[in-house]
């Protein structure tokens, strides 16, 4: 299991070192336009070759690495900002109404996968990659609220618990000091899932139209403009999905790994 | 039991009503009025005038409301703004594609993943089970449309298999299942994915418990107390991811739609987004959501149907 | 008929057993030692469970073919035929998805062949066997709409449908109220004698096996370093091990009844409802109880009785939806909460000694935590060492983590937490229970001592009359929400009043008065 901790975290450490990369310099400019040089196979000027406009695509994958990890991120960010309190809250007022209320507006978002939610956004303010954020983001929150609920929960039984509320501690103070610190661990290897999960979102919002717009480059996108072409050059559809491919299988591994290497029972065991 | 199914109608209705409230409200949300949003800047003021008219906007919200959910109950989804036409038959015609690709893919999904997960968990640790697990790493890796294009690759432009897309209608079923195929199987391998590792670990959780080693106890197998006694029980959980993957493939389903140029809900959405015709925009998404609300409720049927602790509740 | 020759066993390298040799014959032969000696590691060998990377030697001998070298698959057709077991924790030991019925005629249909209707006939008539007659109990009944009792019956009837050579009750009852306790050792007493069947009875009470058992082994640290008839080892004592048993399961601290004082804390007219899916449910009906300055209380009764809830109500966990608590003359309410002031008087200390601090934080942290109601002293370092040395625990353990110490330490390190802030009265619920008898007698002995050094009121809450015998002046008995007797211990277990006292008294398993 040690050998997926190392190449997750290889994986996601590549694309997230791209990414910022990305962010100074790539090998080519994406934004000059070359007819003359478009859809080359790979060579050493181009690595991965260039697209139907004869932009470079290592560096036009570069910078969608860029965009799929700020939409991702900052999505995850909401859930974990709204969806923690919410499930901490659910937790410490159990069976009360507090957490009739936070477990029925989850249930009600549910029902909204982030792609209705997206379609939603756009249909009334037009596509955008911050609308992607606000779709994916809003779709996390349910899933962070139930995790720390869920973990929460057990912890709530024992009998710590019971000596910090002797002690004339509140729920709120408990939930701080006790809960969250005992569930951080969990909520690290979920932070990762989602994080993986959203850039498959990503990817699937920008294919159909829904996420990052022209000119910024994204992995969707990519894959979106070389539909068209992918029966004479398959390049232009395959580095972009397998970008997608090995960061999120990356992330995936990065968090099983922490999983195992977090879990207590098995460090007790060790 | 009877409890138990009224309590989880009655969820479901409020979450439908829930639903309704909040899809309404968002496209009241546009920039100044739908009407004039869906016309655009240059709109003449009579056809401005006729289309709030025809939408009611000239009442109060909440009667306006009141009066578009009262239309919907009775089937009447209101008329399509570009096309002219009534949106309920479009839809319907639209879902004879979408709702057999999501459910195809559903079966798809777990006919791959049940045998998988029994399999991995049965030889837990061993090479099979490594071999099954890595497997569904690179599953659940997958965009579902980038598979799409490659299964299109493949199966259509160099084997010739099958379709590379377009849909010949229910009247040739058999032609009709065959641009299908593909579509479906791009769907069901990564949440085949996660339902068999989902299926796995709850499998391996339940073969600790002490019910387990009492079965072990009174004589039975592995093999014998995995089947009989640890499935049951682990197929708890799974029909949690069950339900909501449904809600995934749907959407999924709308992506997939599109690398396929199939005739179904998503493409309806995705042109109706860019000719601003929000009527149809809002009544295929209550459709997608009230499907979900509706899946959500047969599997909290399906919980009652396995765990009798729940009939009792 | 069973016979272990020199078994020894070791788990990823880690011995467990150390040659232990056992003659199982028919009759009931109790195993008993401390957690962690190796009981449960011998019945798991002899029914061919072993956790995996066991490494055994030695030989298990039924009739004598050994065990230990059987194929799998002719092992899985002795386990249940030959060989039953029963498990400790009855809750979840049964499938929760699964009728008893069918679970009970699993057995028949796997080792007899039987089809579904003659299984179930015959399963019929294995839970009336065990108590659980057909009227009451159908077959089609499932785990949760049972007691822990009747499904240790259900267990028990699995184990026995096939009237093995052997049965294997691991700790039957130790999960059990003393009540229910009494009735599944009478059962499985009885099924011995009717099948001359030989029970191995696994168990940490000396009391238990001396009522059951004909023979019995004292086990320690994986080996078995005494053995014989019951009465004969349990009166010589020969094994210097076997005597630290007896002196610690039998222990009553060296303590004086304090000085008639004022009332410290009075319960009066106490209500708590709590609304279940059928009608409400009254926890606590009126409860009023008092204790004085210095004293120490028994709270006993079984599980369900109300005493949790009057000790969260007590602790200001809970508020009372009637009547009130009143602590050194100040009075609360229904449905106040407790000011800060007054629950700064009481501590507790609770049953988990591994639940009872949370693993993240370090001792010091851990201890001080009680001052949030008082303001934590500019001294506060000094007083953490002061009572850590108080409990026994050397004061440079402050910078550890909870999983550096053991059960018992960390029942000291609770009640060092609960004395921090000088408290008048603290709540120990089940506090010793779960600890070892050698540990418990420590444990008893340090809070008698506290106790005369502070002029500390204590309540002290169990199921177990034995448990709260040794270090109590007083004992009040709670039965359905109400306090149906109470009087000084003596008087109490010695002449009981109340049916449910004198239930409870009876069902006390004893050392017969005249073997010691």
């Amino acid at each position: 299991m040690r050998t997926g901790l190392i190449l997750g975290a290889l994986l996601a450490g590549l694309a997230l070192a791209a990414a910022v990369l990305s962010a100074f310099w790539t090998p080519h400019d994406i934004a000059r336009l070359a007819i003359a040089e478009k859809l080359l196979p790979p060579s050493p000027a181009h690595w991965f070759g260039t697209d139907h406009l004869g932009r470079d695509i290592l560096s036009m994958a570069m910078r969608g690495a860029q965009t799929s990890m700020v939409v991702a991120l900052v999505a995850v960010a909401i859930g974990m900002g709204l969806g923690v309190p919410l499930g901490l809250l659910a937790a410490a007022h159990r069976d009360r109404w507090p957490d009739d209320l936070v477990m029925r507006g989850n249930d009600l978002v549910f029902a909204f996968p982030s792609l209705v939610i997206a379609i939603l956004i756009t249909a009334v303010f037009g596509p955008s990659a911050v609308n992607a954020i606000i779709a994916i983001g809003i779709f996390n929150i349910p899933v962070f609220a139930r995790v720390t609920r869920g973990a929460a929960l057990p912890i709530w039984t024992l009998d710590y618990i019971r000596a910090a509320q002797v002690a004339g501690k509140g729920r709120a103070l408990i939930s701080l000091q006790h809960v969250l610190p005992n569930i951080a661990s969990l909520l690290i290897v979920q932070a990762t899932i989602q994080f993986s999960l959203g850039i498959l979102a990503e990817a699937g919002l920008s294919y159909v139209g829904l996420g990052a717009q022209p000119p910024t480059p994204s992995w969707g996108r990519m894959l979106a403009e070389a539909q068209t072409m992918v029966t004479l050059t398959p390049h232009v559809a395959v580095i972009p999905g397998l970008c997608i491919v090995l960061t999120v299988l990356g992330l995936n591994l990065l968090g099983d790994g922490l999983r195992d290497a977090l879990d207590p029972r098995l460090r007790v065991l060790r | 039991m009877l409890r138990y199914l009224l309590r989880r109608m009655i969820v479901m209705g409020a979450s439908l009503l829930a639903a309704s409230v909040v899809i309404f409200s968002v496209v009241e949300l546009v920039p100044g009025d739908p009407a004039s949003f869906m016309l655009g800047t240059g709109a003449q003021p009579e056809t401005l005038a006729a289309l709030r008219q025809q939408m009611g906007l000239d009442d109060p919200l909440p009667l306006r409301y009141a009066a578009w959910l009262g239309a919907i109950l009775q089937g009447d989804f209101g008329t399509s703004f570009t096309y002219k036409t009534p949106v309920a038959p479009m839809i319907g015609e639209r879902l004879q594609v979408s709702l057999p690709l999501a459910v195809l893919a559903l079966v798809l999904a777990v006919a791959l993943a049940l045998p998988m997960g029994l399999h991995a968990a049965a030889q837990r640790g061993r090479v099979g089970d490594g071999l099954a697990m890595g497997a569904a790493h690179l599953g659940i890796a997958l965009p579902n449309f980038w598979l799409a294009m490659l299964l299109v690759l493949v199966f259509a432009v160099h084997l010739r298999w099958l379709p590379a897309g377009g849909f010949p209608g229910w009247s040739d079923p058999l032609a009709a299942l065959r641009s299908l195929i593909l579509p479906a199987i791009a769907l069901a391998l990564p949440q085949a994915a996660i339902l068999a590792r989902v299926l796995r670990s709850s499998l391996v959780e339940t073969m600790g418990q002490d019910y387990i080693r009492t079965a072990r106890a009174k004589g039975l197998s592995r093999g014998q107390t995995l089947r009989r006694h640890a499935l049951r029980n682990a197929l708890i959980p799974v029909l949690t991811i069950l339900g909501m993957q449904f809600s995934f493939l749907l959407a999924g389903a709308i992506i997939i739609e599109n690398v396929f140029y199939l005739p179904g809900l998503g493409r309806m959405i995705f042109q109706a987004i860019t000719q601003r015709d929000l009527i149809v925009v809002q009544s295929a998404v209550l459709v997608l959501v009230a499907a979900v609300i509706a899946v959500t409720f047969l599997v909290d049927l399906a919980y009652a149907a396995v765990d009798p602790r729940l009939r009792r509740a | 008929m069973i016979r272990l020759e020199d078994l020894s066993l070791s788990i990823g390298g880690w011995p467990v057993l150390d040659r232990v040799s056992l003659d199982l014959q028919p009759g009931i032969t109790g195993l008993v030692g401390e957690s962690g000696s190796g009981k449960s590691m011998t019945a798991l060998a002899i029914m061919g469970l072993l956790p995996e990377r066991t490494v055994t030697s030695g030989k298990v001998l039924l009739d004598g073919m050994d065990l230990l070298a059987l194929p799998e698959r002719a092992m899985r057709a002795l386990r249940g035929k030959r060989i039953g077991m029963i498990f400790q924790e009855p809750m979840t030991a049964l499938n929760p998805l699964m009728t008893i019925g069918d679970q009970v005629a699993e057995v028949l249909r796997i080792h007899e062949g039987l089809d579904r209707r003659a299984a179930l006939a015959r399963a019929r008539e294995g839970l009336d066997r065990v108590g659980l007659p057909a009227p009451r109990f159908p077959l089609t009944l499932y785990p949760h709409e049972l007691s822990g009792g009747q499904r240790q019956r259900v267990a028990i009837a699995m184990a026995i449908a096939l009237r093995p050579d052997l049965l294997i009750a691991d700790e039957p009852t130790t999960a059990l109220d003393v009540t229910t306790q009494a009735r599944i050792l009478d059962l499985l007493r009885d099924l011995v004698r009717q099948d001359g069947m030989t029970l191995l009875l696994i168990t940490h009470d000396l009391a238990v096996v001396a009522g059951m058992a004909d023979r019995v082994a004292v086990m320690q640290a994986g080996r078995i370093v005494e053995s014989g008839p019951t009465e004969a080892v349990f009166r010589s004592r020969s094994h210097p091990y076997t005597r630290q048993l007896f002196t610690a399961s039998g222990h009553r601290p060296g303590r004086q009844p304090p000085p008639p004082a004022g009332p410290l804390l009075q319960v009066t007219g106490a209500v708590r409802e709590y609304r279940a899916a059928d009608g409400g449910l009254r926890a606590l009906d009126g409860v009023g109880l008092t204790i004085g300055r210095g004293e120490s209380v028994g709270l006993v009764g079984e599980s369900g009785c109300g005493k949790s809830t009057l000790a969260r109500a007590i602790l200001g966990l809970d508020p009372l939806q009637a009547g009130q608590i009143r602590l050194e003359g100040q009075s609360i309410g229904p449905g106040h909460r407790m000011p800060r002031d007054l629950r700064a008087r009481m501590q507790a200390v609770f049953q988990d000694p591994f639940g009872s601090f949370d693993p993240r934080w370090r001792v010091d942290r851990l201890l001080a935590e009680p001052f949030h109601l008082t303001g934590r002293p500019a001294d506060w370092r000094d007083r953490i060492g002061a009572a850590l040395a108080e409990v026994g625990l050397h004061p440079n353990n402050a910078r550890k983590f909870i999983h550096e110490f053991s059960g018992g330490q960390r029942q000291r390190l609770a009640i060092a937490r609960a004395l921090i802030i000088r408290p008048s009265l603290i709540v120990l619920d089940e506090a010793v229970s779960a600890l070892d008898v050698q540990v418990r007698a420590q444990v008893l002995d340090l809070l008698a001592r506290l106790q005369a050094d502070h002029g500390l009121a204590y309540l002290f809450i169990s199921h177990d009359l034995s448990v709260v015998r040794g270090i109590t002046d007083r004992i009040l008995v709670m039965q359905a929400g109400r306090i149906v007797e109470e009087g000084p211990t003596d008087r109490i277990i010695d002449a009981p009043r109340h049916d449910h006292t004198q239930a409870l008294v009876r069902a006390m398993p004893k050392i017969p008065a005249d073997w010691s």
